[in-house]
């Protein structure tokens, strides 16, 4: 480890504070639906597609409503991708004559941006510029719309009184998408481009290396996919390498940056959480729940791929693990960007995770099995964490005895028993399908490591797909019509299982009483309350995967540290 | 129920079609105009061209071979490596023979003591257009030996191409490989190694 290493992890951090205000108070405009000054140009364009949709923006819903409409949009936004993969050999822009996706490919692709997890089964080397655009784009919006328009719906759970409205989802998606994410990617794709990201409809150029041999180089619209994949944490790279990809993620600031975009709108959400509630310090609690588990992770992976392999050195290689880093990030900036990327939901990786030491990339495996509220994917992350704090609030509650409470609400047993079914849903999913692929014969044949290894390739693969992150340890050949199959299910479970439940909370908070904080609630912004989350979370994910990590990376780890090589 | 559920088709099936015009059209068109316009050459992919000859890009590395050239890291993308058709790392784990393997070979065939990491360990695109300062400097006397040229002509050349971080701790000292070797091929004085 090196002092700019850690200065590059402080600076990040110290930036990300600074964002959280500016960002939740952009947000809390479109929580109210406030004007904001884009209103100016885009108002228009917003109106027009209400009347062309014959929507009412003013209209309440219901949770059931609410629900009900989104899991339409998702369906038919999924057919739309579904289709523009199949058929990309017959569409438009198309010069590379590339052949349209396989069924089960196209299934897992259309599942896995509509679910805002954007695992790669496909290489995005195998894409036209046309479904790149219009395949994938759209969703990096739409799920991240999606995403935060959940979250506004569950503030309003918390923050409205006997009513059963949450808000509508058709203005929300559409005003997020339009006052939030269209300005901010604007600006973003100009930044990528004038540091060297290609933005262009041309396909390929080819070169005549100094060498002599003959170099394709790929080229396309990838500013404008790359801006709204990172900062919707959607994950899903131009090209199969992603991020790591000199012409996703150029030099050093693109790659601050990237991370940057990564936590931005996750961070903001907790102070429009915060002030929904009509208390920002509520936010800022959750927020130092977040940074103590972030910082952790951070420090771990940081000092295990800085220390190297054990293995490495003993054949004479020595200092750092390199092996599937780029040179001009370096072990710091990559270790953070795991730690980041996995924290989050985006699954955009500037490093290959398959390579990690066996601890630095047992961190991120982790953190996807935390649930991903450390931040986490733009909405999903702090409605994940919500329903972490009502647990917490429940064995708070058991521990003195009373009826839990949390900001205003009680808490009662329809709440608790919703916030349990959606989070047992993640390693209920993740461990029964990792035991079903590590015994089925299609299953073994997707790792590409041996041994302990191997299992942790499955293992984080159904990790992934369920939590919605979409990295990888990419040895894992995964784009088979059983693991595309599985990893889609796996998916759209993960999804959903945990959005439904988290609204019918929002649906049932939203018609309680207020109840004002007396002197016998439990504080919920103090170090105490900050513990009792960490702890909550860090049980909740531990026990449940302990078992499966001891098989995987802890195994590989003695394995490493012993010698014993696969 | 069903009611509500039919209720929904008008506006998201209207929705997707209009935002798919916005954002997968509207958006990337309009995005790919500007920066045509503004940042032509980064736009297109920083293309490095000699005598109309597009030779390669400034941000992709290439495969070199010759002693003549300082030589990059391994890379496993595609078949002969620096394929940016098929980018991608080797992703062999920590306990990999076969990436154990790999390393001592190439340690026995870098002579020299303490090799750096990078010039025996794969990237994570396998288009790494860098290495460390330390393997350039690494490189030299082979370079300079197989062109004839004073050693100390090749390290000043090298100690010229290295790129420090960004305000001291935002990224690594590193070196462009295809920008150190034209600026090799550039010097008026030495021999260039034949191109066949």
């Amino acid at each position: 480890m090196t002092v700019q290493g850690w200065l590059l992890i402080l600076v990040f951090t110290a930036i990300v504070v600074a964002l959280v205000k500016p960002m939740g108070a952009w947000l809390f405009a479109l929580y109210e639906g406030r004007r904001t000054p884009f209103h100016f140009v885009l108002g228009p364009v917003e109106r027009g597609f209400y009347k062309l949709a014959g929507i009412d923006p003013n209209a309440e819903m219901g949770w059931r409503r609410y629900a009900l409409h989104m899991l339409v949009f998702q369906l038919a936004t999924l057919l739309f991708t579904y289709l523009v993969l199949r058929f990309q050999d017959v569409l438009p822009l198309n010069p590379r004559a590339l052949p349209g996706m396989s069924p089960d490919l196209a299934f897992n692709t259309a599942v896995s941006f509509t679910t805002n997890t954007n695992w790669q089964s496909y290489s995005g080397e195998t894409l036209s510029n046309l479904s790149q655009m219009l395949g994938l784009t759209i969703h990096n919006f739409l799920s991240a719309a999606t995403g935060i328009a959940i979250a506004f719906a569950l503030f309003r759970g918390f923050a409205r009184r006997q009513t059963s409205g949450l808000g509508n989802f058709w203005a929300d998606l559409t005003r997020i998408t339009l006052y939030l994410l269209v300005p901010l990617c604007i600006v973003y794709t100009l930044f990528l481009i004038a540091n060297g990201v290609p933005q262009t409809f041309a396909s390929s150029v080819d070169a005549t290396t100094l060498e002599g041999a003959r170099q394709t180089i790929l080229l396309g619209p990838i500013a404008s996919q790359e801006a709204i994949k990172m900062l919707g944490t959607n994950g899903g790279g131009f090209f199969n390498a992603n991020s790591a990809h000199p012409f996703e993620n150029p030099n050093a600031l693109t790659n601050l940056v990237q991370m940057l975009s990564i936590f931005a709108i996750g961070v903001g959400l907790t102070w429009t959480f915060g002030k929904a509630v009509g208390n920002t310090r509520q936010g800022w609690a959750i927020l130092a729940a977040m940074l103590l588990l972030f910082l952790g992770g951070t420090a771990i992976t940081y000092w295990q791929e800085a220390a190297g392999n054990p293995i490495h050195h003993a054949i004479g290689l020595a200092g750092g693990n390199m092996e599937g880093k780029e040179v001009r990030f370096g072990i710091a900036a990559s270790s953070l960007f795991a730690v980041v990327t996995t924290d989050a939901s985006c699954g955009a990786v500037n490093a290959m995770h398959d390579s990690f030491t066996a601890l630095g990339g047992l961190i991120p495996m982790f953190n996807i099995q935390l649930g991903e509220v450390v931040v986490g994917g733009v909405g999903a992350g702090i409605y994940g964490f919500l329903l972490f704090a009502l647990l917490a609030v429940f064995v708070a509650g058991l521990m003195v005895g009373r009826t839990p409470e949390y900001v205003g609400k009680k808490i009662e047993g329809r709440e608790v028993k919703l916030a349990v079914l959606a989070i047992a849903v993640l390693p209920l999913m993740i461990l029964g399908l990792t035991a079903l692929a590590a015994v089925l014969p299609q299953g073994l044949a997707g790792p590409l490591n041996k041994g302990p290894h191997g299992f942790s390739e499955i293992l984080y693969a159904f990790t992934s797909a369920v939590g919605n992150n979409g990295s990888a340890f990419a040895g894992l050949t995964a784009a088979t019509p059983f693991y595309d199959g599985l990893l889609g299910v796996g998916m759209w479970i993960g999804r959903f299982f945990m959005i439904v439940p988290a609204l019918a909370i929002a649906g049932s908070l939203a018609a309680k009483q207020h109840h004002p904080e007396s002197a016998g609630s439990f504080p919920t912004t103090g170090p105490l309350w900050i513990g009792l989350l960490v702890g909550i979370i860090l049980i909740v994910g531990g026990l449940t995967f302990l078992p499966a990590l001891a098989l995987g990376p802890i195994a590989d780890h003695v394995a490493m540290l012993h010698g014993q090589l696969f | 129920m069903l009611k509500e559920f039919t209720s929904a088709f008008r506006p998201a099936l209207v929705l997707t079609l209009l935002f798919a015009v916005l954002l997968g059209l509207g958006y990337p068109a309009a995005m790919t105009g500007i920066g045509q316009a503004i940042f032509p050459a980064q736009a297109n992919g920083s293309l490095i061209r000699d005598d109309g000859r597009v030779i390669g890009s400034e941000l992709l590395g290439q495969g070199f071979a010759g002693a003549g050239y300082f030589h990059g890291r391994p890379s496993a993308a595609g078949k002969d490596g620096y394929d940016p058709t098929a980018s991608s790392g080797s992703n062999l784990g920590p306990t990999s023979q076969a990436l154990a393997d790999r390393i001592k070979t190439d340690l026995a065939h870098t002579p020299g003591k303490s090799v750096p990491a990078d010039l025996v360990t794969t990237s994570a695109s396998g288009l790494d257009p860098d290495i460390s300062p330390e393997a350039a400097f690494f490189q030299v006397d082979r370079v300079a030996a197989a062109r004839g040229m004073p050693v100390a002509q090749v390290r000043g050349l090298v100690a010229a191409q290295v790129e420090r971080p960004l305000l001291g701790f935002l990224g690594e000292a590193r070196v462009n490989v295809l920008a150190l070797n034209r600026a090799l091929d550039d010097l008026p004085k030495g021999t260039a190694p034949r191109r066949d």
